[in-house]
């Protein structure tokens, strides 16, 4: 059975509206990489040309390198293996690595959350990758749970940015704890805990300011709030979240590494998919750090922020190939 | 320092080819394989990486370059000239010819177009315009306030209408204001927005019909992947842009995105922001980018913003001091304030020839936290103290160490560093008065390095 054919089946296991939600978001992607694809899939035989171009394409998606030339040997190893001929079986051989990539060892990329009592979120990234926004999306849907949410406006540097957490905390109806412009972010997210306890909140969203992985001061800082929740609840923070434009070029492994340095990430948000951005970033980050997607930004609504699924992410890419396939 | 890991790379890369006084093609080629892969970790679309490397290459075998004494310099030329050529070629500046001239800035979001906005009108004020800004994204909650406190930082008027207004209507009657109170500059922020979203991108055409502006102006964030280059096409296809301004170019950004655009659109960078501050904004210059990237340094720009930065008078006075030895701590506090108005310290010692491969400067953390460390020290001393540092002993150093927090081995250090410099400053004049020696004194360090 053809890879396609199991993902199809694996994908149908969801509800309907995700699979859709993941097929909107991801069409611009989807439609610029089919025009390349299509060039490489439909070249006559399989051949090292076909592989370079392959590589061209994969590195056009911010897959990076070195991830690329794994990829590219493991599809010429599976090609000798299977014994495969027809350029166009490369298709679900491919994507069928990317799943496997993309999923690493664990195929656990749910939110670590505590079933009762506080949990704590805190979010990291570097500047304008959409922290904030992440936090209010979350929020929304957290409190559609039926959680008792709080957030706390840590980014005290930005101009604006604790207004705009404000705006969030009304629009969905959850408190903001915040501070002057310009405070101690540690001080507030102590608050934030202190609040959150007081109040019996379920979670609690830790905003922080953008901030440069290389700038050390700025690591430092961050590495102080993670230290006062730690020190506060000691097992948390239960996730901590690195935002991550999927615009972003190999930088982002730079990110991931200094910012896991920093506090320990569980998990990635890649924002921002819902452009042409290829986001094969992410497959470089699972890869060399594993560290896994844990939700996916397919849009500007609210519910557009949708945990990542490693499987309809991939469907979605080769949404096209996939239909093509069940037509023949 | 921007740029660090593609430097980083092309320089070793290219670095087997200096000195050699026969270059073969091998060589050559081996070398492109290298500035290839180095080319595209560092973001640089893989199709312009292709035409770069080709041209490269072609030149490099070529006879004026085989046939000269030095070819792997000669080599390291060509890159050098072609990386120029790929940035632009020379400096591209803003049309600031009409009154009042409107600058609409663009992008997607969180590239950082406020932020920048600020920083252009901050440096468009330094140059004794009078801009105003207009608040033009009623999208993202609190970004009209994000403007506003910017304002307010650079001493701005900005115009803004809330966020209920249409962007248009906005960006039309900011324009009117602008003519009515004389400002001779005004800077358009609009909202972020994905470049296929047809009808935020109709907005956007909406306003330049109604406000013609002189300047389109397209923000890019330096760590964009391969994508850069189809945002900056779309974009320049609906809306025309007149040039582009890449930000979070500081840090360890290899900056692909300034190496791509310009090729694929023919959109001259004009500017890059290299820094959280408003002041941290540059002029692009592609020539003094690409011996930065090939650790050639940049000593016009750290000319330029010397020159922009000390007072001159001041300049000749420390001068004279250090001649005379008459340097004291209170000159060393000056001279030291100087330095950090001109921009972060990594960012100027990125500025110097060849500090890239100087020994342990490659991993150089400036800490500006140490600075304000040596501040507090200074400022602790009594006003003789400062003029005489030989009178200070052990008693003194407890009680300065306690005064500005530090400890009596931070006082200690402070105190050897600057007997130290005193002691160079000696070598210096004496070597300006008699034959030059060679290098800059052995194991010196300022005192804010680590």
């Amino acid at each position: 059975m053809s890879f396609f054919k199991r993902l199809k089946e694996s994908v149908s296991k969801t509800t309907e509206s995700v699979t859709q939600k993941f097929k909107d978001g991801l069409s611009k992607t989807s439609s610029s990489l089919v025009g390349a694809m299509d060039s490489v899939f439909s070249r006559n035989r399989i051949d090292e040309e076909l592989f370079e171009e392959l590589e061209d394409v994969l590195i056009g998606a911010d897959v990076g390198v070195q991830t690329t030339m794994e990829i590219v040997d493991r599809l010429r190893s599976e090609v000798k293996q299977r014994k495969v001929k027809d350029p166009a079986d490369l298709q679900p051989l491919l994507s069928e690595i990317l799943v496997e990539m993309l999923q690493g060892d664990d195929r656990d990329t749910a939110m670590n959350l505590k079933a009762d009592g506080l949990s704590i979120i805190l979010f990291v990234g570097v500047n304008g990758v959409g922290k904030t926004t992440t936090i209010g999306k979350l929020a929304h849907q957290y409190r559609q749970e039926g959680k008792r949410v709080i957030l706390a406006a840590g980014d005290t540097f930005r101009a604006g940015a604790i207004e705009q957490l404000e705006v969030w905390g009304e629009r969905v109806g959850v408190d903001v704890i915040r501070h002057q412009a310009g405070s101690d972010p540690a001080a507030v997210i102590y608050d934030g805990i202190q609040a959150a306890k007081a109040r019996g909140a379920d979670i609690l969203l830790c905003d922080t300011a953008g901030r440069l992985h290389s700038k050390v001061n700025l690591m430092e800082e961050l590495k102080k709030v993670y230290r006062v929740i730690q020190r506060e609840v000691p097992e948390a923070p239960h996730e901590t979240l690195l935002v991550l434009d999927s615009t972003t070029g190999q930088n982002a492994l730079q990110q991931a590494k200094w910012f896991n340095e920093a506090t320990r990430l569980s998990g990635i948000v890649l924002t921002k998919m819902d452009g042409t951005a290829k986001g094969g970033i992410a497959v470089a980050i699972r890869r060399e750090l594993s560290i896994p997607v844990k939700w996916i930004g397919l849009g500007e609504k609210l519910d557009d922020l949708q945990p990542f699924d490693a499987e309809q992410f991939v469907h979605a890419l080769f949404v096209q190939a996939i239909e093509k396939e069940e037509e023949a | 320092m921007a740029f660090e890991g593609l430097s980083e790379r092309l320089q070793s890369a290219l670095s087997k080819l200096r000195g050699k006084g026969k270059v073969s093609e091998s060589d050559v080629k081996a070398a492109m394989r290298e500035v290839r892969l180095a080319l595209l970790e560092a973001d640089v679309n893989f199709k312009v990486v292709k035409d770069f490397v080709a041209r490269v290459s072609e030149r490099a075998v070529g006879q004026e370059v085989m046939k000269s004494l030095t070819p792997g310099q000669q080599v390291i030329k060509v890159v050098n000239e072609e990386l120029t050529q790929l940035m632009g070629g020379q400096q591209s500046k803003l049309d600031l010819s009409s009154k009042p001239s409107v600058i609409m800035m663009v992008g997607l979001q969180g590239a950082g177009k406020t932020t920048t906005t600020g920083k252009l009108a901050h440096h468009l004020k330094k140059q004794n315009k009078h801009p105003l800004l207009v608040a033009g994204d009623v999208y993202r909650p609190a970004a009209i306030r994000q403007l506003e406190v910017l304002g307010d930082q650079i001493g701005l008027p900005v115009f803004s209408l809330g966020d209920q207004e249409n962007p248009v209507e906005i960006a039309e009657r900011g324009v009117a204001q602008a003519k009515e109170e004389g400002n001779d500059v005004v800077l358009i922020d609009t909202a972020g927005r994905l470049h296929v979203d047809e009808t935020m991108m109709d907005e956007l055409k909406a306003i330049r019909e109604k406000v013609e502006p002189d300047e389109i102006l397209l923000v890019v964030d330096a760590m964009t992947g391969q994508d850069a280059v189809n945002v900056a096409e779309s974009f320049h296809q609906e809306m025309a842009l007149t040039g582009v301004v890449l930000t979070k170019l500081d840090g360890d950004t290899r900056g692909g995105a300034a190496l791509s655009v310009k090729s694929v659109t023919d959109c001259p960078v004009k500017f890059a922001g290299m820094g959280e501050k408003v002041d941290a904004l540059e002029p692009f210059h592609p020539e003094r980018m690409a011996s930065r990237i090939l650790g050639m340094g940049d000593v016009l720009t750290l000319i330029e913003k010397a020159e922009a930065n000390v007072d001159e008078e001041k300049a000749k006075d420390l001068e004279r001091k250090m001649r005379t030895q008459q340097f004291t701590f209170d000159d060393f506090l000056e001279q030291m304030d100087q330095v950090r108005n001109m921009g972060p310290l990594d960012e100027l010692l990125g500025m110097m020839p060849g500090m890239g491969q100087m020994k342990g400067m490659k991993n150089l953390q400036v800490d500006e936290k140490q600075l304000t460390k040596v501040e507090a020290i200074i400022r602790s001393m009594t006003r003789e103290e400062k003029q005489h540092p030989e009178v200070i002993n052990a008693s003194r150093r407890k009680r300065i160490a306690a005064g500005s927090g530090t400890t009596v081995q931070d006082v200690n250090r402070l105190i050897k560093q600057f007997s130290d410099m005193k002691k160079m400053m000696k070598r210096f004049s004496s070597m300006s008065k008699g034959k030059k020696k060679k290098g800059f004194g052995g194991g010196f360090k300022f005192p804010f390095m680590q």
